[in-house]
């Protein structure tokens, strides 16, 4: 058996974990990476349209600052973040973002003079200052009072990427590709590292280090509809899971985006709609305006992703071999509008549906897109239940998000969270010494290879890995998605729990040698189908409706019993998470309040509770005005 | 619609004790807007399980599905079935170390490219947290973003007849990385030491310029410009050698 051995163990060489891992490295601690693919190929790098720190060169960000980007946050999270994190966040954002341009990003820069830009089809003039030429440019997202996010052309999270992994090469790190993590290694208290599958071998290996990190971003793939790449199912979460130890934040916190393409589910801008784009039914009439008539195609992500939705289940959408979607018809937006203004929508129809959005509608539907769920940490990184066990980024719920993260923000997030739990990481390595438990890391391994022996030979049952696969995407398609209500989210439960059977009676067709895929997919199904029970059982209690979590029966947002976050554990041998939850946070900055769009109701908080936690910030004065 | 599609599939798992390299036949009915993404996973999951091959974000952005499509090196995911004859061969990319069938190791590849190229802004200055950001011109910034606009698909290298030759050429996405860095004004390296790096047989001299390369990659980089100018440039800086040794 082939071991390795370092100071810290990075699980996923996304953003965030070359962020801890550079981090790490840079005080001397011997770090390691690994991943699925080679770095450059994770799911940061599909990231195009930017991330947020508020440094205020632009003219339309002029005179923000990191308070203001700590609000937009925590109102974007519905008040669901801890603000403590929220603002830990937004004032490391603009140094992370400048350490970035010293390593080598090319941020676009400030252009001074005139120049012009669209808002809801019109056309508006502003004038970038002299003094200002050359700094770091941002652009105008969703959900932010100023423009803050900074961006190169349009591939920031491609260009990022690149200049983190070349700094993992300068400092020398090792990072692994083709290696997957299967389980970790731990003796109930700290965790030890982990067991990894090599996959151009097949062969296991064990890797052992003082700390160890799971930075291996979303897991949209147990939803059948996603934005994310294919690796993004789950593996990271489920190790940590199945421990026993280790929570899931709340997992019913899972973001929608209205306009995933047909069938691949890739993503096409929001500015389709926002340039005047319009929703279509099967009988190609608009609709949006029937449910929303004041904003219509223009109402926020989740507000459109429902009623897409909602047309559908009312039997209007296009029936097709992958499913049922709607129309995106950008025809009347003309030649010149979509060579121009919309030329990554142009290519993505050319490359992936052969349609020409000039004379043809685009098949969309609303698709799941983030994971705001996630390990649990406290504002240090540091996973509960196990000692030496870290999360950062999309993987972790370190707790910036709550239950709507905003655009740019996530991103944003991988570097800054990496940076400071990277720190926090390296104080803890710091004067720590361990020993490795061979029995543990034994037990460990032998444990991985039954397994493998087992689903090889069909010892548990001979069930369909993608079969059993398919019927928890389509549980939670159908029950955990933009809507949600008591009966629906019963009848996924129930239906979950046979798959969680079914899941442990998977046996392999092929042969499983190798780089077999059908063997690592069999492998994370049972852990997959205990992730979408939990999203399904932690929704089915939440009855309130709060940033991404729509309940149709309960549409207020009830800050009275639900200002909480839930914690689902999977103790060992259980068929059912067990749910707990405590406080958002233990501090307000910003009192709860309305998040500014979306409408609904809010049941309010116990005033006395409130107050006892409010501290007083600058921020308290610029939200009253605002 | 209606197609019936036939895949010529290049089959070898050398993990597996006596497996032989060869090729498998499937035939899949064609969908709608079918993209060698799905068709691939659906052979996998209704056909033949072991059935090896990559993909990623299977949106054309992480340059994972790299294979020789009908004989040309493309991205399986962004080809569409509609746009190739009902007869499809797939081979998995020559030069990089076979994974198995399809799946190939460009991770490896790329790793020791980065190393040769010290593929990182080499600079004296230390970062400080306190101070406001160095300047930049825009026009600078968009020239090294096009330049790092590789996806680092392999296509470029598979289609080289230099790289078949020399396994140790670093290919047009070796040289465009360095050029990379030659436009970046935070880079402090000189043309000589630039010069070491690539001007010799497995760099800028090694190339024949038949511009296979170019053709091949899905991103269109310049890549045709950029062999020009690290020519130029590393010529000059030969010729300029010469004279300092004499
Ligand atoms: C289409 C799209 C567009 C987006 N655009 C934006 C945007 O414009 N702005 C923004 O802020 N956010 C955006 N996001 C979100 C953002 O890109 C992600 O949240 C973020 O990149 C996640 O980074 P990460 O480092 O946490 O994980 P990732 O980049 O997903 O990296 C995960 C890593 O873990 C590895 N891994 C996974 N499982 C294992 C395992 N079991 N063993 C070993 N390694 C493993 C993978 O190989 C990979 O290296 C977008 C997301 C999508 C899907
Ligand atoms: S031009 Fe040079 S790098 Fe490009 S394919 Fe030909 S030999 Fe290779
Ligand atoms: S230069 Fe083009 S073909 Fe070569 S690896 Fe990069 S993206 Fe692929
Ligand atoms: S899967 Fe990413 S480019 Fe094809």
């Amino acid at each position: 058996m082939q071991t390795y051995y370092s100071d810290l163990l990075v699980i996923g060489a996304g953003l965030a974990g070359e962020r801890v891992a550079c981090e790490a490295a840079q005080s001397g601690f011997k770090t390691t990476c690994l991943s699925i693919v080679p770095a450059r190929r994770s799911h940061s790098s599909a990231a195009q349209g930017g991330m947020q720190a508020a440094l205020g060169n632009c003219a339309k960000g002029e005179g923000d600052c990191c308070d203001i980007h700590f609000i937009d946050t925590v109102k974007g999270s519905d008040w669901g973040c801890d603000q403590e994190v929220a603002r830990l966040f937004a004032d490391a954002a603009p140094i992370e973002m400048r350490r970035l341009a010293h390593w080598g990003v090319p941020w676009n820069r400030v252009v001074p003079g005139q120049s012009f830009y669209f808002k809801g089809g019109e056309k508006f003039e502003k004038y970038e200052k002299e003094e200002k030429e050359g700094l770091i440019t941002a652009r105008s997202f969703g959900g932010t009072a100023k423009w803050r996010t900074c961006y190169t052309s349009d591939g920031t999270g491609h260009a990022v990427m690149c200049t983190m992994d070349n700094r993992c090469a300068e400092l020398g790190i090792d990072v692994f590709d083709k290696k997957e993590a299967i389980s970790l290694i731990h003796d109930g208290k700290t965790c030890m590292g982990a067991v990894v599958r090599c996959l151009r071998t097949g062969q296991l290996e064990v890797f052992l280090a003082k700390a160890t990190a799971i930075c291996t971003g979303g897991f949209g793939r147990i939803y059948k509809a996603t934005t994310n790449a294919v690796i993004c199912d789950g593996g990271g979460h489920i190790i940590a899971h199945e421990t026993g130890l280790v929570p899931i934040g709340n997992p019913e916190s899972i973001q929608f985006h209205p306009t995933g393409i047909v069938p691949t589910d890739i993503l096409v801008t929001e500015g389709c709609r926002g340039d005047g784009g319009t929703l279509l039914d099967v009988n190609e009439e608009r609709f949006m305006h029937i449910y929303e008539p004041d904003k219509a195609e223009l109402a926020s992500r989740d507000v459109v992703s429902r009623w897409m939705t909602h047309h559908m289940r009312q039997g209007k959408g296009v029936k097709t071999p992958y499913g049922e979607h709607l129309w995106l018809d950008i025809r009347h937006l003309g030649d010149h509008h979509i060579s121009t203004k919309l030329r990554e929508v142009d290519e993505i129809c050319h490359h992936f549906l052969g349609v020409d959005p000039r004379k043809e509608l685009i098949p969309v539907r609303p698709t799941q897109h983030y994971t705001m769920a996630g390990i649990r940490t406290n504002k240090d990184g540091a996973a509960y239940g196990l000692e030496g066990l870290y999360s950062a980024g999309e993987a972790a719920c370190w707790d910036m998000h709550g239950f709507n993260r905003l655009g740019g923000n996530s991103l944003a997030e991988t570097v800054v969270a990496g940076g400071i739990i990277g720190s926090k990481i390296v104080e803890f390595l710091q004067g720590y010494e361990t020993r490795f438990d061979t029995r543990t890391v034994n037990l460990a391994v032998k444990k991985q290879e039954e397994r493998i022996h087992d689903l090889i030979h069909g010892r548990k049952g001979k069930l369909n890995v993608y079969q059993v696969r398919n019927e928890l995407q389509e549980a939670l398609m159908k029950g955990c998605f933009v809507f949600r209500n008591q009966e629906g989210l019963e009848e996924c439960v129930e239906t979950l729990q046979k798959t969680l059977e079914k899941s442990r009676k998977v046996g392999l067709v092929s042969d499983g040698i190798g780089a077999n895929y059908e063997l690592g997919a069999a492998m994370k199904l049972e852990g997959q189908v205990r992730l979408g029970l939990c999203i399904a059982q932690a929704a089915l209690q939440r009855t309130e409706s709060r940033g991404s979590h729509n309940r149709e029966d309960y549409p207020e947002r009830n800050d009275k019993d639900w200002l909480n976050r839930t914690l689902a554990y999977w103790p060992e041998g259980a068929d059912m998470p067990e749910l707990s939850y405590e406080d958002t946070t233990s501090v307000f900055e910003l009192p709860p309040g309305d998040r500014g769009y979306g409408g609904g109701t809010i049941i309010p908080a116990d005033e006395k509770y409130v107050k006892e936690r409010t501290v007083k910030s600058p921020v308290t004065e610029i939200g009253k005005k605002k | 619609m209606g197609r019936q599609l036939q895949f010529e599939i290049f089959r070898y798992n050398p993990q597996k004790k006596g497996d032989v390299p060869h090729m498998q036949t499937f035939t899949l009915d064609e969908t709608p807007n079918m993209t060698l993404f799905i068709a691939l996973n659906r052979l996998r999951e209704e056909q033949d399980s072991s059935l090896m091959f990559d993909f990623c974000c299977r949106a054309g952005i992480c340059g994972a599905c790299a294979m020789v499509i009908n004989g040309r090196p493309g991205l399986a995911c962004q080809t569409k079935t509609k746009d190739q004859p009902s007869r499809i061969t797939l081979h998995p990319l020559p030069i990089f170390k076979l994974v198995g069938d399809l799946a190939v190791d460009t991770g490896v590849w790329f790793r020791e490219m980065y190393a040769k190229t010290e593929s990182w802004v080499h600079t004296t200055k230390q970062f400080d947290p306190k101070r406001q950001e160095e300047r930049m011109d825009n026009e600078v910034a968009e020239q090294i973003y096009e330049l790092e606009r590789c996806i680092e698909c392999g296509c470029c290298v598979a289609a080289c007849g230099t790289a078949r030759l020399r396994d140790d050429f670093m290919g047009a996405a070796g040289l465009n990385r360095i050029a990379r860095f030659v436009v970046d004004p935070r880079d402090e390296r000189t043309d000589k030491q630039y010069f070491e790096i690539i001007g010799n047989d497995h760099g800028i001299f090694g190339c024949m310029g038949l511009l296979a390369c170019e053709d091949v990659c899905p991103k269109k980089l310049p890549l045709q410009n950029q062999l020009g100018f690290l020519r130029r440039k590393m010529g000059i800086t030969a010729i300029k050698e010469i004279f300092r040794k004499k």
